[in-house]
């Protein structure tokens, strides 16, 4: 279980607010399609702070103008994966920056058991940190659906 | 001009002697007449431009006082030497191409000036300032100068590395899009053993914050060994990740008396697996421009707190403005830059703090006379700063916060988070609250500078850490007349 104050991992813009309801969501992927943003849905079981790729639910939507179509995948992912992480991105192609706009968090397993700090003592008192995920020991695919 | 000599009397005109033979007889001349004004003059792609802010001496003709800025910023001393028929001289010479009256502030003038090119070093700020900003502000015949802004053509910006990071990969590193980071400065500043300092980090990181933040005097007291300081910081740093499943940071400061105790220290920070180390502007330009390479070797980010700025930035008849500090520093390589909140306690008009912001961020900069920026400025895809707010700023302020500077800031609220009645993690939580709560009302449309309070009350309803927060500092402001604003627009406080 994780001890934060919210309980669960807050990685992404709205970890922090509760849960975003699809028409808040909708409202968000619209105002990233006037910024002239590319959506993507992403999902994993291992949301490790620096397990940057998630795997791609298809590509990035860059001719996609309409924010019930990109809702409409999140659905699809969702159906296909309910106790996944799911997270919607937005890449922004403008020169100077050419990167990720916009990411929050649309999709939770029901239990998050979160992160072990481990420590391995080095020279002085200097330490080696590791974050592992508790669900990381087992393969893709049989980690419980987030279940410990 | 009384340059305190008698000048020759064959130099009584105003306009520059083109009769070499004259030009260069031994004797003290005006300074337009040694080739110092050239009102006809258009400055060169490869030219840096120069708006100073002048105050003559009583009785000092204005442009012979613009004169003198170029000649003494560049190739003059105070009496004729047959030593420049050795040179190219015109090229050295800087030229004042423009005077005008400062709108409004009787006495002061406002001098264009511009320097070629082959004055300054590639990749030297240190150089350059000492052109720039050297013997001329100490120039008797002027009451006081200031220099307002500059622009740096792109030839020269190509010769800097500028930041090491930027703020676009900073965020691929820390995976964190689409809103303000948040911050917090460790307090208090000084007295805090290694262990009890590492405390208030872990609390504001668990609670919700992506940074902690050493202050700027923080470096290695006796009270705190800086080795113990990093110790205890990176465990706090490494377990608040853990526990929230986010990067996280704390700013190290490695700003110390010599530049191999810098390197030892940011060495330590490394090896710890720091994300960021934090350097203080007084230690200066060129131990910031190593520290920039160093931080780039090592994939760091490098955060600058401009400790010492406000000696020479804060008055507007003397020193130089913070925008053209945080123009050299752009070139010069920092990663964050603290550039003023406009609504915390530190000194900064809004408008005017917006245009640092601009300087820091922009791709282009272009001419905003009400935010106090005098000319375009082509960064040549340099990568951007991103600029920090902090001093005196609190959740409540959240909307006109993010109305001000957008996402690409980081919000720090050290009081305002270790303050909370609560306790440093209910603080952090208070602020992050706010934070997407806000964040998210803008982008469905909602306008924030007006509806941000209601905004905060309603978040507040689920979240009772904001309320307490919003309950302590609700109305604190620090709502006090700017002495640095634009000469081209009035430009209230923000009230609350």
């Amino acid at each position: 279980m994780m001890t934060n104050p919210t309980g669960r991992i807050t990685q992404g813009q709205f970890s922090f607010l509760p849960d975003l309801t699809d028409a808040e969501i909708s409202l968000q992927i619209e105002y990233g399609l006037k910024q002239g943003y590319a959506w993507s849905v992403e999902y994993t079981d291992d949301p490790h702070p620096r397990n940057t790729y998630w795997e791609m639910f298809g590509m990035p939507m860059f001719d996609l103008q309409d924010a019930a179509g990109v809702l409409m995948e999140l659905q699809n992912c969702r159906k296909t994966f309910p106790q996944h992480y799911i997270r919607l991105m937005a890449f922004d192609s403008t020169r100077g920056i050419e990167s990720i706009a916009m990411s929050f968090i649309v999709n939770r397993p029901a239990h998050e058991p979160g992160f072990a700090l481990e420590r391995q003592e080095t020279h002085g008192r200097t330490l080696r940190y590791s974050v592992r995920s508790y669900v990381a020991d087992r393969p893709e695919g049989e980690r419980g659906n987030g279940k410990a | 001009m009384d340059t305190g000599t008698k000048a020759r009397s064959d130099g009584a005109g105003a306009t520059a002697i083109t009769d070499a033979k004259k030009r260069y007889r031994a004797g003290v001349l005006k300074y337009r007449q040694m080739g110092y004004w050239e009102p006809d003059y258009v400055p060169k792609p490869t030219d840096t431009v120069c708006l100073f802010r002048i105050t003559p001496q009583e009785g000092v003709d204005p442009v012979e006082a613009a004169a003198a800025v170029a000649g003494e910023s560049s190739t003059a001393t105070w009496t004729v030497v047959w030593t420049d028929r050795l040179t190219a001289c015109d090229n050295y010479r800087a030229k004042a191409f423009k005077v005008e009256p400062v709108p409004n502030s009787p006495g002061q003038y406002f001098a264009w000036v511009a320097y070629d090119i082959v004055l300054f070093e590639e990749g030297s700020i240190a150089n350059m300032t000492a052109s720039l900003i050297g013997n001329v502000f100490s120039f008797k015949p002027l009451k006081a100068a200031r220099l307002e802004d500059i622009q740096i053509p792109a030839a020269y910006v190509k010769t800097f590395k500028g930041p090491p990071t930027g703020l676009i990969v900073e965020r691929e590193r820390l995976d964190k899009f689409g809103r303000p980071l948040l911050g917090a400065t460790t307090k208090p500043k000084l007295g805090l053993s290694g262990r009890n300092y590492g405390r208030v980090i872990y609390e504001g990181l668990k609670g919700g914050l992506d940074f902690m933040k050493d202050d700027e005097n923080i470096n290695s007291q006796p009270f705190m060994h800086w080795r113990d300081r990093f110790l205890y910081v990176m465990d706090a740093v490494n377990k608040a990740s853990a526990a929230t499943g986010e990067v996280k940071g704390s700013y190290l400061n490695v700003t110390a008396g010599t530049m191999e105790d810098m390197y030892e220290r940011a060495e330590f920070a490394k090896d710890l697996g720091s994300v960021v180390v934090m350097i203080d502007l007084v230690v200066g330009w060129s131990t910031i421009q190593s520290m920039s390479n160093w931080a780039r070797r090592n994939d760091m980010i490098l955060h600058m707190h401009r400790a010492g700025h406000g000696t020479y930035t804060r008055q507007k008849n003397h020193g130089v403005s913070f925008r053209v500090i945080a123009k050299w520093l752009r070139l010069a390589g920092v990663d964050h830059l603290h550039a003023g909140t406009a609504v915390g306690k530190l000194e900064g008009d809004p408008l005017t703090v917006q245009g640092y912001y601009n300087v820091c961020r922009d791709s282009f900069t272009k001419q905003d006379l009400p935010r106090g920026v005098f000319f375009d400025q082509d960064w040549c895809d340099i990568k951007k700063v991103m600029p920090v707010a902090s001093g005196g700023i609190h959740a409540g302020q959240m909307h006109q916060l993010i109305d001000l500077f957008g996402d690409d800031v980081v919000l720090q609220f050290g009081g305002g988070t270790i303050g909370h009645p609560a306790g440093i993690q209910a603080g952090a939580v208070a602020n992050r609250v706010a934070l997407e709560a806000m964040v998210k009302a803008r982008n469905e449309g909602l306008d924030i500078a007006v509806q941000g309070p209601e905004i905060l009350r309603k978040a507040a309803r689920f979240c009772s850490p904001l309320q307490q927060a919003l309950d302590t500092w609700g109305d604190i402001t620090f709502n006090y007349t700017s002495t640095d604003a634009s000469d081209y627009q009035p430009t209230p406080a923000v009230a609350h």
